[in-house]
């Protein structure tokens, strides 16, 4: 199970994300997936992405599901009719939003929210799928997370806060599932160029592309790598604020 | 607000940016009071993509297909989307885009903007002849189909109208089907402009595509190099390797040009002599025949950090052999230019948009390393050139020239002033209308 030709039904969670709509462009070039499944919150949203990825690949049978994200029943209830045609052999958990900092420190409400989409969510989502590909005795599971998640930081902790659940997370399904066929991998993006970032991009930062970033999540996920960071030079960079001592962190402004 | 430059790197002013997320955009951002502009790739080479203070709409989130029809070759896709990608996809399953310039690194709404134009433009014409319709966005809101059988007048006014009509957002093109990704090329050197134009004419009928390089420094002995090509119109049993993706990038800019007296004159006569041995006929991959550059990544860093200009004219064919050999004896005096000359014959075919640049005739392109007054004070002698052939410049590449010869060579502008947005502006607008 080390190329990408053994994936056949391919599903994707947050299919509008722009960094999993260039991993379904990469997945289907290779012209060997059957089926796609793509599965966002927003009906109106889904046919664009489905329609982009068609013309690239006619032969690839697309189907699109809106429906709740949040919800433990409702999320049951998706995989469950998913997987009843077929265990896909590779899902991608690739939704969130990243949130407004100060209005989470303001607003409850508001860092309730961050933390359900971009943490609770994606793991309920690889609960969910774990089981049917366990059951089959083979699969991939990528989920992203974000270089965020290494280290809680005062401009985006509650991003973070959500992301280092979601590693945590991962870490526990990869140790439930070794030795079963089944491998779990945790993308971990630094700062990519989607609309998710826009405003960072309008100051002038410099933002890997999401096509680099995809590439490197496609080829992790061929391989099964457990922790991928894309670009990888952000394994370095993380690998020195981890370890930078309390004091000396504290007084730096990121 | 965000630096930004265009290919010729001459100037790298702040702009606002706002990145087009929506599928589709339905309104454009902007502040009370700013004008905006549309921003693709950034290919072309002067101002026509720049907005000096205001605010850029980047399209390049805009990269879907919409739809795909394949009895009809129609491809529906946004305007972000890149002409690499559509070939890419495309030649794989038989179709092609009829019309491609030098770079595959270009937009579909940077393409119909400039109303590109390839090497085989006496078969197909340029990209605006190849667009069946289009979405525009204005700044009010407005949002409008067009096309050559619906609101013909928006449509001529928004091909090659340089992104001043309104943004547009998506777009129909009719590809052509081709065999595979080979084509049948001849090389063949020629060492006066006669024989440049005798060979043009005669590759005419039996030649789809023809360029040729041409040797600058080499004055009114013109020597070059002529390219001409068909594609293969069925399998091939054995064909060369494909071109690997290996992309080599020019890492920064030096402070001084590369190209300069001292290297251009060397490697002019070492390349003539080169492609000179390798005259004669061969398959080649439409890569490298189509994009010769796009290989060497940021090329344009090579002219160092004071950046380049482009000078592209085209000038009647009545008059032009001697018009082009002007142009080249008042360049080769001036020891000025760069390898990256390019001369071809237009065939004879009425453009599609008021501001196409492609005329009946030829057209010269050279690069230049911006060396300041001296670069200006050329051009100038260079437009009065082109000015008394009855020619014009090529907005895409221009940064310089005056109000006057942009007037001149394009007739048709006082029936594109009305189709203009009135808050969109690029440093271009400011500089050949006013506003």
């Amino acid at each position: 199970m080390s190329d990408t030709s053994s994936f056949r039904t391919i599903a994707i969670v947050g299919a509008t994300s722009a960094i999993a709509h260039h991993c379904a462009r990469l997945w289907l070039a290779a012209g060997t997936v059957d089926r796609l499944v793509l599965i966002g919150r927003d009906a109106a949203r889904l046919p664009s992405v489905a329609a982009d990825l068609q013309v690239r690949q006619p032969g690839t049978r697309i189907e699109s599901i809106a429906g709740d994200m949040l919800r433990p029943d409702a999320i049951a209830d998706t995989v469950r009719s998913v997987c009843a045609e077929g265990v896909p052999d590779l899902v991608l958990i690739a939704h969130g939003n990243l949130p407004d900092q100060p209005a989470c420190e303001s607003d409850l409400a508001a860092a309730q929210q961050a933390l359900e989409v971009n943490g609770i969510s994606p793991a309920l989502w690889a609960e969910a799928f774990a089981g049917a590909q366990q059951a089959q005795g083979r699969g991939r599971i990528g989920i992203i997370g974000s270089v965020a998640g290494d280290r809680g930081r005062q401009s985006n902790y509650v991003y973070g806060a959500a992301k280092g659940l979601v590693e945590r997370y991962a870490q526990g399904l990869q140790h439930r599932l070794a030795g079963t066929g089944v491998r779990v991998t945790l993308v971990k993006p630094g700062p990519t160029d989607t609309p998710m970032t826009a405003h960072l991009k309008a100051q002038g930062a410099r933002l890997a592309t999401p096509e680099d970033v995809a590439g490197a999540i496609v080829r992790g996920m061929a391989r099964g790598t457990p922790v991928v960071y894309a670009p990888a030079k952000w394994a370095l960079i993380m690998l020195v604020i981890r370890h930078l001592p309390r004091a000396v962190f504290h007084r730096m402004k990121i | 607000m965000v630096a930004v430059h265009s290919w010729g790197r001459l100037q790298a002013a702040e702009h606002t940016l706002h990145a087009l997320a929506d599928h589709p955009p339905t309104r454009l951002p902007l502040a009370e009071g700013q004008h905006g502009l549309a921003h693709g790739m950034g290919r072309s080479y002067g101002d026509v993509c720049l907005n000096p203070g205001g605010a850029l709409w980047a399209t390049r989130g805009l990269d879907r297909f919409i739809a795909w029809d394949e009895s009809t070759g129609e491809l529906t896709c946004e305007a972000g989307v890149l002409l690499r990608d559509i070939q890419r996809t495309f030649v794989p399953r038989g179709w092609m885009l009829p019309v491609t310039p030098g770079t595959q690194f270009a937009t579909v709404g940077g393409a119909i903007a400039n109303d590109v134009h390839g090497k085989n433009h006496h078969v197909h014409g340029s990209f605006g002849d190849h667009v069946t319709a289009l979405q525009l966005l204005r700044t009010d809101g407005l949002r409008m189909h067009c096309g050559p059988g619906l609101r013909p007048d928006w449509f001529a006014a928004t091909v090659g109208g340089l992104g001043l009509t309104g943004v547009v957002t998506q777009a129909t093109l009719r590809l052509r089907r081709v065999a595979g990704p080979w084509l049948d090329t001849e090389t063949l050197p020629y060492a006066s402009l006669r024989e440049f134009f005798a060979l043009s004419d005669a590759s005419e009928a039996d030649w789809e595509y023809t360029v040729s390089w041409i040797d600058c420094l080499s004055g009114a002995d013109a020597r070059g190099i002529f390219m001409r090509g068909n594609h293969v119109p069925g399998p091939v049993a054995s064909p060369p390797r494909t071109p690997g993706g290996g992309k080599r990038t020019v890492p920064f800019a030096p402070p001084f040009s590369l190209v300069n007296r001292l290297s251009l004159r060397p490697f002019n006569t070492a390349y003539y002599h080169l492609h000179a041995q390798r005259a004669g006929r061969r398959l080649q991959h439409y890569e490298p025949f189509f994009y010769p550059l796009d290989n060497l990544l940021e090329w344009n860093r090579i002219y160092g950090r004071r950046g380049f200009h482009q000078y592209q004219c085209a000038v009647p064919r009545e008059g032009g052999e001697g018009a082009v050999a002007a142009l080249l004896g008042e360049i080769s005096a001036s020891g000025q230019g760069s390898f990256l000359g390019v001369l071809k014959t237009f065939g004879q075919r009425t453009p599609p948009g008021l501001l196409s640049f492609p005329m009946p005739g030829v057209t010269l392109a050279l690069d230049f390393p911006n060396l300041g007054e001296s670069t200006l004070r050329l051009f100038e002698r260079l437009d009065t050139v082109v000015a008394a052939a009855g020619g014009r410049l090529y907005p895409a590449k221009d940064a310089r020239m005056p109000r006057a010869l942009f007037e001149s060579g394009y007739p048709r502008l006082p029936e594109f002033l009305p189709y203009r947005d009135p808050r969109i502006r690029s440093a271009m607008s400011l500089r050949l209308f006013g506003d």
